[in-house]
């Protein structure tokens, strides 16, 4: 209850605290929209996401290696990841697209403790962070610091949100996929060739982890074993969005680094995981108690 | 039912498959086991702990390996991979005793791995030497086998407290009103380290203002930095870690969060001053051990030489992981000598009397099996370069306080 | 045939019982493959035989090691006293937690109960390593076993013997009763099973109380097996054991009685050759191993044998995960 005498007396610290909620929510957002990507169009939960986005982040790592500002490295990554997902659809997924939801997270977890390794193997485990010297912000005086490269997180993470819906909408495979994620079959039937299209969809799905991967070794720190932190913070955005749903999913990712930032403050650090992972059961249960009296079942 | 006949035929694959990786023991070489984190949350500190234990190992062979009642021995060095999971080196260790018949176990890295793996050692009557578990805990349960060659978690920032104390009666202040903050991971060695500053501000009267605990998948500290600018605290102690150590000194710097006084572990294993520079100056480390310090032993000479040695040999200057690995061969090395025998019982004996001087330090052992001799030192991050500030006996710099405002640095 | 199959397990059963005498410096990994048939069985109550995939089972085994820990801690008896009585509270724990979280967690479907579960078990682990009662983040250490390492070995070796044998003939007769049909039912259509007047809800719960009673058990031996208990790794240790029980039920054939027993076995096997031969790529051994299991072999050892030799096998219907559900 201290905790919640401090934030009385000192209200810009709750500012504070929604700012970097938000902020690092946006980041949570780039896994999850690829995550509801991937589960809507072919219906595959992909618990290797957080093992892109860190992936992502070596790849910026090495681009800043190599003298080049690591802003750079999204892009980068971004393309690296992109032709590394399809390779991996290629080699695994492929098999798995019309087979129970579960097979999907059985197999994606098995490639995902293989990326793991992988990395702990050729870039070691060292705890890596790259430096992008963006320098900090100040608000209102001296009240409310913010790290730039938060920001320009930011923004990335929304124009990303942005062109992802466009490109849904307006582009000639945005609506392939579209068409795919309603009814393969009928896609099929009109000449769609669905194989290209889940190809395409779980390749954008890791470009968009490896930008997220990117931004996240600027703004904290990467290590092989990151990714489940971020598997699972999307898991739980789609979730409460619910998918094909991008305005939904960012509301969802900016609420859940809020939450995260007041329940570390409010409860102590000890207790935001476990808040965390009980909200996500609190939620199921409410969800399923909602639709439960229109005889309806979560499915 | 036939299913059992695939069962029975496993079984007996199991069997021989088993069978064939015991150890080739031959009659001139010394096996030592060891369950080390080569992969997992502490493979990078495993590694360190690895490549400690292997330079004593090739040192001592090349200086014509352990003379145990006349008779030279080689050692040898059986390494599994415990995944940074204390269940698979519990496992792995009652396989090292049981399966490849090892006798003597040199430790894990870190202290939640030790104090799963001590129980084992424990039970079975064989001898850990362990260098990198530092909880506290692990020297309360009565263990006879189980010997830590570093100094203890509680006194890695008690160093930085006492400074503290120190500046805060040259200004004249009530102690009462130097206020503490706390922010560590929620592991085994971390809250010892917390539980050590604890004890230690308790000593000086200084109240504790917070008392974070941050999970292990941590990737944001701004909410407890938050808390550190409400409510002001004179001194912030992070620990958690390498990546607790990299975290706190770029949310601090990033989040031009001001502390007068700042400590933390593991900044040189992290790398701290190297990755942020400048911006990480004036944060205390506690450390086991510096290159720089006078200690030498008949192995390696002195302590910067044995860093030279390391150097070459595994391309990365060693950290105190490092050293305090390769101690631990030493105590082995010393023990079995002075034993004269390989006996288990007798050798135990030798290593409870061990009053050896290393490149780490002296290591003396008190009755419950910690290191007692050597002190911890103090590091002070100044103009992006580590410099020993305590004790003042080895200090080579002075210590800087307090830190300036962020607005009068970034100028 | 029939006079082989006992034949067979009559020699199993010698093996199983001698094999601490066999070979003895094998018996605390013997010991940890018969709790790995027990995780494999009981996931597959749930998992295999109703449909309900689970990732949260691992809270119940947390919660018998902790009671089990605590116990022993706080109540002045002797050691095997001690254990018993930690089995006992651990039991009535873990059965009361599975009745209470499975009346509401067991109304949600499909991958929602997945990750619901899954929820649960990072949870419980999270909130474990907050609680200064029982050592935070800093674990619990358990009395050490008073007799020789040979002895504590045995102990342990028979008492997981004994707990997975008296597991699996448990399920076997469940699944010979109505239960097995209303399990299978519940599994195949869980809206006509109900629509026919069937509660549904109750068998669910009562499955996961079985299953967390066993678990329960297991934790509070495995507790004290390891002498130490980290929340993380060892009580609710959701990425290792959690997944793996869920991965050696699917690799023996879900919604069979042997698969989990055949799954466990070649498991732990595997992964103890990967973990001597193959120092620092096992888990990319093992991650691969996965993928192929789940890509091409879903029914399992024994669903392939079904399929393969049905007339010795029998031709049951054995995995859910079979049926291509949507895109069709």
């Amino acid at each position: 209850m201290d905790n919640l005498l401090v934030l009385w007396q000192a209200p810009t610290l709750t500012l504070q605290l929604l700012i970097d909620g938000v902020l690092v929510g946006a980041i949570y957002c780039l896994p999850a929209y690829g995550m509801a990507l991937v589960w809507g169009v072919m219906k595959i939960i992909n618990v290797a996401q957080g093992d892109f986005v860190m992936l992502g982040g070596y790849v910026a790592l090495y681009v800043s290696y190599a003298g080049i500002h690591p802003m750079f490295g999204v892009p980068v990554a971004a393309a690296v990841l992109f032709v590394f997902g399809w390779i991996v659809y290629q080699l695994v997924i492929r098999h798995i697209v019309d087979r129970d939801l579960f097979v999907s997270v059985l197999a994606t977890f098995g490639i995902s403790i293989v990326l793991q390794q992988l990395a702990n193997q050729l870039f070691s485990a060292n705890v890596e962070t790259a430096e992008a010297n963006l320098g900090s912000t100040y608000l209102f005086g001296s009240t409310i610091v913010v790290g730039n490269i938060k920001l320009v997180a930011v923004a990335i993470a929304l124009v990303l949100a942005v062109v992802l819906f466009l490109f849904l909408k307006h582009s000639r495979l945005g609506q392939a996929i579209r068409a795919t994620a309603q009814n393969p079959r009928a896609a099929r039937i009109l000449g769609i060739e669905t194989s290209q299209v889940f190809a395409m969809t779980y390749a954008l799905n890791a470009a968009i982890c490896g930008a997220a991967g990117a931004l996240v070794v600027q703004i904290w720190i990467i290590h092989p074993y990151i990714g489940l932190t971020y598997t699972i913070r999307a898991f739980m955005i789609v979730v409460v969005a619910g998918l094909g749903n991008i305005a939904g999913v960012v509301l969802a990712g900016l609420g859940l680094g809020a939450a995260e930032q007041f329940a570390s403050f409010l409860l102590g650090a000890e207790y935001q995981a476990a808040f965390v992972f009980s909200l996500l059961v609190v939620i199921l249960l409410w969800r399923s108690q909602m639709l439960a009296r229109r005889r309806l079942y979560l499915k | 039912m036939t299913v059992w006949k695939w069962g029975v035929a496993l079984l007996a694959l199991a069997a021989t498959g088993g069978a064939s990786a015991m150890a080739a023991e031959s009659d001139d070489t010394i096996v030592l086991g060891a369950a080390v984190s080569l992969t997992g949350n502490y493979s990078t500190n495993g590694k360190n702990t690895k490549d400690g234990y292997e330079l004593a190992v090739k040192r001592v062979n090349e200086m014509g390996g352990v003379n145990v009642g006349g008779k030279a021995y080689k050692l040898k060095v059986v390494y599994y991979d415990d995944e940074s999971t204390p269940a698979r080196g519990a496992q792995l260790v009652e396989r090292l005793i049981n399966q490849d018949g090892v006798k003597y176990i040199l430790g894990p890295y870190s202290s939640g791995l030790t104090k799963a793996i001590a129980p084992v050692t424990e039970k079975y009557k064989i001898p850990m030497v362990e260098a990198n578990g530092a909880d506290r805990d692990l020297f309360t349960q009565g263990y006879r086998y189980t010997f830590g060659v570093l100094s203890t978690a509680e006194q890695y920032l008690t160093e930085a407290v006492n400074l503290a104390a120190e500046v805060g009666k040259a200004q004249g202040r009530d102690l009462k009103t130097f206020k503490v903050a706390i922010v560590v991971e929620n592991d085994p060695f971390s809250a010892d380290v917390r539980n050590g500053v604890v004890d230690d501000a308790k000593r000086f009267g200084m109240p504790i203002v917070i008392d974070d605990k941050f999970p292990r998948d941590i990737n944001d500290m701004t909410p407890s930095l938050t808390k550190v600018r409400a409510l002001k605290p004179d001194l912030l102690v992070v620990s958690g870690h390498d990546k607790g150590a990299l975290l706190g000194a770029r949310s601090v710097y990033e989040g031009r969060v001001d502390v007068p006084m700042m400590a933390m572990t593991h900044c040189d294993s992290a790398q701290v001053a190297e990755k942020f520079g400048k911006n990480a100056d004036y944060i205390l480390c506690g450390s086991q051990w510096d290159r720089s310090l006078k200690y030498s032993d008949k192995w390696f000479g002195t302590a910067e030489e044995y860093a030279v040695r390391f150097q070459k040999e595994f391309n990365y200057a060693p950290p105190y992981q490092g050293a305090e690995s390769t101690a631990g061969v030493l105590v082995y090395v010393d023990a079995f000598t002075r034993a004269g025998t390989l006996d288990v019982e007798k050798v135990r004996d030798a290593i409870a009397t061990t009053d050896l001087a290393t490149i780490y330090g002296q290591v003396k052992f008190d009755e419950t099996g910690k290191n007692v001799a050597k002190p911890m030192v103090l590091y002070q991050i100044q103009n992006g370069e580590y410099k020993l500030v305590a004790p003042t006996k080895v200090a080579s710099a002075k210590f800087l306080y307090p830190t300036p405002a962020w607005t009068e640095r970034m100028k | 045939m029939r006079a082989l199959g006992f034949a067979a397990v009559a020699v199993g059963a010698i093996l199983a019982l001698a094999a601490p005498f066999l070979l003895p410096n094998y018996v605390a990994q013997f010991a940890i493959l018969w709790m790995m048939v027990l995780l494999a069985l009981t996931w597959d109550l749930i998992g295999g035989q109703m449909g309900y995939n689970s990732f949260g089972n691992i809270v119940f085994f947390g919660i018998g090691c902790y009671a089990a820990a605590v116990v022993q801690r706080s109540l002045d008896v002797e050691y095997f006293a001690g254990l018993a009585l930690g089995g006992i509270a651990g039991l009535v724990l873990a059965v009361a937690a599975a009745l209470v979280l499975g009346s509401g967690i067991l109304r949600l479907r499909g991958q929602y109960f997945a990750i619901c579960t899954l929820g649960l078990g990072v949870a419980a682990g999270e909130l474990a390593s907050g609680w200064d009662f029982i050592g935070a983040g800093g674990g619990m250490t358990a009395p050490v076993y008073p007799g020789s390492p040979r002895g504590a070995g045995v102990f342990f070796y028979y008492l997981f013997l004994v707990l997975a044998v008296v597991c699996f003939l448990t399920l076997r007769a469940l699944y010979a009763r109505r239960f097995g049909l209303v399990a299978n039912a519940i599994r195949d259509d869980e809206d006509k099973a109900e629509a026919m007047g069937l509660p549904t809800t109750q068998y669910k719960v009562a499955a996961w109380m079985i299953a967390a009673a066993f678990l329960s058990l297991a934790g509070a031996a495995y507790g004290h097996l390891q002498g130490f208990i980290d929340p993380r790794d060892i009580a609710f240790s959701g990425e290792t054991l959690g997944v793996w029980m869920v991965l050696m039920a699917i690799l023996g054939g879900s919604g069979t009685l042997w698969g989990p027993v055949v799954g466990a076995i070649v498991f732990d096997v595997t992964q103890e050759v990967f973990w001597t031969y193959l120092l620092g790529w096992q888990r990319v051994a093992l991650g691969v191993l996965i993928v192929v299991i789940v890509v091409f072999f879903p029914q399992g050892i024994i669903g392939f044998l079904a399929e393969r030799w049905p007339e010795r096998f029998g031709s049951r219907r054995v995995s859910s995960l079979l049926v291509p559900d949507k895109v069709s």
